[in-house]
C-alpha cells in the first residue's frame, strides 16, 4: 500500500468514525444496572438465587426497563466486606452504572454505606435485612426490597400468643445480628401478648452440631422458635427430629429457617413447621404463579427469600423508571421517585415504601406441607400491610435501642 | 442425669468425627512435616463424593468406599505432582496445600452447586432410640462405634505391620530410617493417600450429622488443628485422645459457659501451647 493510498484509507476511517458518532448519540444510552451478588464461598447459594430472580425479570422484559435497554454488570463480592467495597467502586467508577441492586448480606451493605452516600448512587437492597439500614441509620440513596429482620416476626409473636395460645417458648437463633433481631422482634410481641420467653440459646453461626443445643431445650415449653439463616435450618430441623422432639414440642421458624431455597433439601422432618414471612412460593395470585412458573422452568426449583428479593428490587426499579418517564439520568428526581415507589404487581402482593425506604407489605403465616411430593410453605393466615414498626409508633420505636441479643431484655428466663 | 448422658454421647459422637479427620492430619504431619491445610477440603470432597454416590441410589457402604478411594487418588496426585516438587521447602508445601484447598472448594461449588445438602443416615440407623427415658439419634452411636473401629484398624496397621514399623521409624528419625533402607519416598505417598482417604471417609461419616455445604472445609480445618495441637503431632494416640477431649470440651463448654462458645476450643490449645508445646502425646515439637 502506498503512502497516498494509506492516508486515504485512514481519512476514510476517521471520517466514518466521525459520522457515526451523532448516529449513536441519537440512540439513547442503555440503563447500566450494577448487581452485587455472591458467587463463591458459603453464601453462594443465596447469591445464585438472587441472580436467578433478576435474570428472570430481565428475560420477561426482553432486557428493557421502562422503554430503556438494560446493560447488566455483575460484581461477585465473595461475601467479603472489603471486596464488596471494591466491586461497588468498580461498578460505579469503571462501568458507570446508574443504579445498583445488591449486596446480599447486611455486613456487606454496611461496608458500602458510606460509599453509597458519597457517590450518590441509587441502591436497592434485595436481601439485607439489618434493622438500622432503614431505621436509625437510614441512607437517602438506599431503599430496601425486603423487610427488616423483625418485620415478619412481630406479627408472628402475636400469632403464637393469641391464636396458637402458647404461653412458654424457648428461642434458639444464630448468634449474629440477623438472629438477634429476628428473635427480639418475636420475643417483644409474644411477651406483650401474654407469652413468656423462658429460654434463649445462641448458637454460633458456623456451629458444627446442634445436638449440644437441642439437648438443652427445656422439655416443658409449649414451642421452640428457631431463627436460622443460610443452610443452618436444614441441620437444625433434621437433628430436632432425630433427638425425638418433633411431635413433642411444636417448632416455629423464622422466614429463612424454612425458606424455599433450602426446603428442597429437607425431608418429612420439616412438615408442620410454622413460620412467618413476606413471601411464600405457594402464595395464590396470578403474579406469583407467573413468577414461580418462570423460576421453575429456568432454574428447576421454587423461588424463595433471595429470588423474590432480587425480582422485587427489579420491579421497584421498573416502577421508578416509569415514574420519571425513562429519564433516570436525573439522579435526584429518580431517587425521589424510587423512595415513593409503589409496586402493584409484585408476586408478594402490593408493595409500598415507607418514609425510610422500607417496604410495607403483607406478612404470611406459613406452614410446611407436602403437596404433590414437594415441600411448600402453605399460607394459613395473612397480616395485611405490615410495616417495619408493626403497631408501635415510629417515633418511640426509633428512640429505643436497636434490637440486639439483650434488647428488649428477656425478663422471664428460667434457670 | 439425662442431661449428662445426652451431652456425653454428643461429645463422643463429635469426638469420633474429629478423630477420622485428625488422624490423617497427624500422620501426614508426623511423617512429612507438612501441615496439610487442604485436609478440611479433603473432608468436604469426601462428603460430596459420598453424596453423589448416595444420590445414585447406592448404599452408605459404597459411599464410604467411593469417597475414600477418590480422595486417596486425589491425594496421591497432589503428593506426587505438587508436594514432591517442593520437597525440602515446608513453607512452600504448606502454601501449596492451602492453594489446593481453595481449588477444591471452588471446584466443589462448581460441580455440586452452593446449596447446602442434607444427607440421610442408612435406613436402619435413622431416627432416635430411647436411652433411659431420653431420645438419642442412633446414627450418632454408630459414629462412635465406627470411629473406634477406625482407631483400632489404624493402631493395628501402625503397631503390628511392617509398613507401620517403617512409618513409625520414619516419624521418629527420618535420616536414620533412610540410612537403613526404608523407602521413604514411597512411604510419603502411601501415608499421604492414607491420610487423605481417612479425611474423605470422615466426610461421609459426618455428613448425616453436619450436612454438606460450601464452607464445610473451612469449618473443619481449625478443629483438626486444635485436636492435633492438643494431642500432639505425629501420634495416633494423641489424635485419639485429643479428638475425644475436644469433643467433650466443645460440647460441655457450649452448654455450661455459653458466653465462651467461640473461644472454648482455643483456650485449651493456648494453655497446651504455653505449657507443653509438643502436645499431650507429641513425639515431635511443632
Amino acid at each position: 500500500m502506498t503512502d497516498a493510498k494509506l492516508s486515504v484509507a485512514i481519512s476514510a476511517t476517521l471520517l466514518a468514525g466521525l459520522l457515526s458518532v451523532p448516529a449513536m448519540a441519537a440512540e439513547q444510552e442503555p440503563l447500566r444496572l450494577g448487581f452485587l451478588t455472591i458467587k463463591s464461598g458459603a453464601l453462594a447459594a443465596g447469591g445464585k438465587q438472587m441472580e436467578d430472580g433478576l435474570r428472570l425479570f430481565l428475560k420477561e422484559r426482553n432486557n428493557m426497563i421502562g422503554g430503556r435497554k438494560v446493560e447488566l454488570f455483575v460484581g461477585d463480592t465473595a461475601g467479603q466486606p472489603a471486596i464488596t467495597k471494591t466491586k461497588a467502586q468498580e461498578l460505579v467508577e469503571k462501568n458507570k452504572v446508574h443504579v445498583m441492586i445488591g449486596p446480599l448480606a447486611a455486613f456487606e451493605a454496611l461496608a458500602i454505606d458510606d460509599y453509597i452516600r458519597a457517590s450518590e448512587i441509587p441502591t436497592i437492597a434485595p436481601s439485607a435485612a439489618a434493622e438500622d439500614l432503614t431505621q436509625r441509620k437510614s441512607n437517602p440513596w438506599f431503599v430496601r426490597a425486603v423487610g427488616t429482620s423483625a418485620q415478619a416476626n412481630h406479627p408472628f409473636g402475636e400469632y403464637a400468643a393469641r391464636e396458637l395460645k402458647y404461653k412458654r417458648i424457648a428461642i434458639i437463633a444464630d448468634d449474629f445480628a440477623f438472629g438477634h433481631e429476628t428473635a427480639a422482634g418475636f420475643q417483644r410481641s409474644f411477651e406483650e401478648n401474654g407469652g413468656k420467653i423462658v429460654q434463649k440459646l445462641w448458637s454460633p453461626l458456623n456451629v458444627a452440631d446442634y445436638g449440644t443445643y437441642i439437648g438443652q431445650i427445656k422439655p416443658n415449653v409449649d414451642a421452640v422458635f428457631a431463627a436460622f439463616a443460610g443452610g443452618n435450618g436444614i441441620k437444625f430441623i433434621k437433628q430436632y427430629n432425630e433427638f425425638g422432639l418433633k411431635g413433642k414440642i411444636p417448632l416455629l421458624g423464622a422466614m429463612t429457617t424454612v425458606d424455599e431455597g433450602i426446603l428442597k433439601s429437607m425431608g418429612d422432618e420439616a412438615v408442620g413447621v410454622l413460620s412467618a414471612g413476606w413471601y411464600s412460593a405457594a402464595t395464590d395470585n396470578p403474579n406469583n404463579k407467573r413468577f414461580v412458573a418462570g423460576i421453575n422452568q429456568d432454574y428447576k426449583q421454587d423461588p424463595g427469600y433471595y429470588s423474590i428479593g432480587a425480582y422485587g428490587a427489579a420491579l421497584m426499579l421498573e416502577e421508578a423508571v416509569k415514574a420519571v418517564k425513562g429519564k433516570f439520568e436525573d439522579k435526584a428526581a429518580f431517587m425521589a421517585a424510587l423512595r415513593k415507589v409503589s409496586v402493584p404487581t409484585d408476586p408478594r402482593g402490593n408493595i409500598n415504601l415507607d418514609a425510610l425506604g422500607n417496604p410495607v407489605m403483607d406478612v404470611y403465616i406459613r406452614k410446611v406441607e407436602r403437596v404433590n411430593g414437594k415441600l411448600v410453605n402453605k399460607v394459613i393466615k395473612t397480616y395485611p400491610a405490615v410495616t417495619q414498626f408493626w403497631t408501635y409508633s415510629r417515633k418511640d420505636f426509633l428512640a429505643s435501642p436497636v434490637y440486639s441479643r439483650d434488647y428488649p431484655p428477656a425478663t422471664n428466663l428460667e434457670k | 442425669m439425662n442431661f449428662w448422658l445426652i451431652q456425653s454421647l454428643n461429645s463422643l459422637a463429635l469426638g469420633g468425627v474429629l478423630f477420622t479427620l485428625a488422624a490423617g492430619f497427624s500422620l501426614i504431619f508426623g511423617l512429612m512435616r507438612v501441615a496439610n491445610l487442604s485436609h478440611g477440603a479433603y473432608f468436604m470432597l469426601g462428603a460430596y463424593v459420598g453424596l453423589s454416590v448416595l444420590d445414585q441410589g447406592w448404599g452408605f457402604g459404597w459411599a464410604i468406599i467411593a469417597a475414600g478411594v477418590t480422595v486417596a487418588v486425589f491425594g496421591a496426585v497432589v503428593e506426587r505432582l505438587v508436594l514432591r516438587r517442593l520437597a525440602g521447602n515446608s513453607l512452600a508445601q504448606v502454601l501449596a496445600t492451602l492453594g489446593i484447598a481453595f481449588i477444591i472448594a471452588d471446584g466443589s461449588l462448581w460441580i455440586w452447586g452452593g446449596d447446602p445438602r442434607s444427607v440421610s443416615a442408612p435406613e436402619f440407623l435413622s431416627g432416635g432410640m430411647e436411652l433411659f427415658g431420653a431420645t438419642f439419634p442412633k446414627y450418632r452411636l454408630a459414629v462412635v462405634v465406627i470411629s473406634m473401629l477406625v482407631a483400632i484398624g489404624l493402631w493395628l496397621l501402625l503397631d503390628k505391620t511392617r509398613l507401620g514399623v517403617m512409618i513409625r521409624a520414619s516419624v521418629d528419625d527420618m535420616q536414620m530410617a533412610r540410612a537403613i533402607g526404608i523407602p521413604a519416598s514411597r512411604l510419603f505417598t502411601i501415608v499421604f493417600c492414607l491420610g487423605a482417604a481417612l479425611a474423605g471417609i470422615g466426610g461421609v461419616i459426618a455428613a448425616p450429622i453436619l450436612s454438606v455445604y460450601p464452607g464445610l472445609d473451612a469449618d473443619m480445618l481449625p478443629l483438626a488443628l486444635v485436636v492435633v495441637i492438643l494431642g500432639g503431632l505425629g501420634s495416633l494416640a494423641g489424635a485419639f485422645i485429643g479428638s475425644f477431649l475436644i469433643g467433650f470440651i466443645y460440647t460441655f463448654g457450649q452448654v455450661l459457659v455459653p458466653d465462651l462458645a467461640y473461644i472454648i476450643l482455643f483456650l485449651p490449645m493456648v494453655i497446651i501451647l504455653a505449657a507443653r508445646p509438643r502436645g499431650l502425646f507429641g513425639r515431635i515439637s511443632a
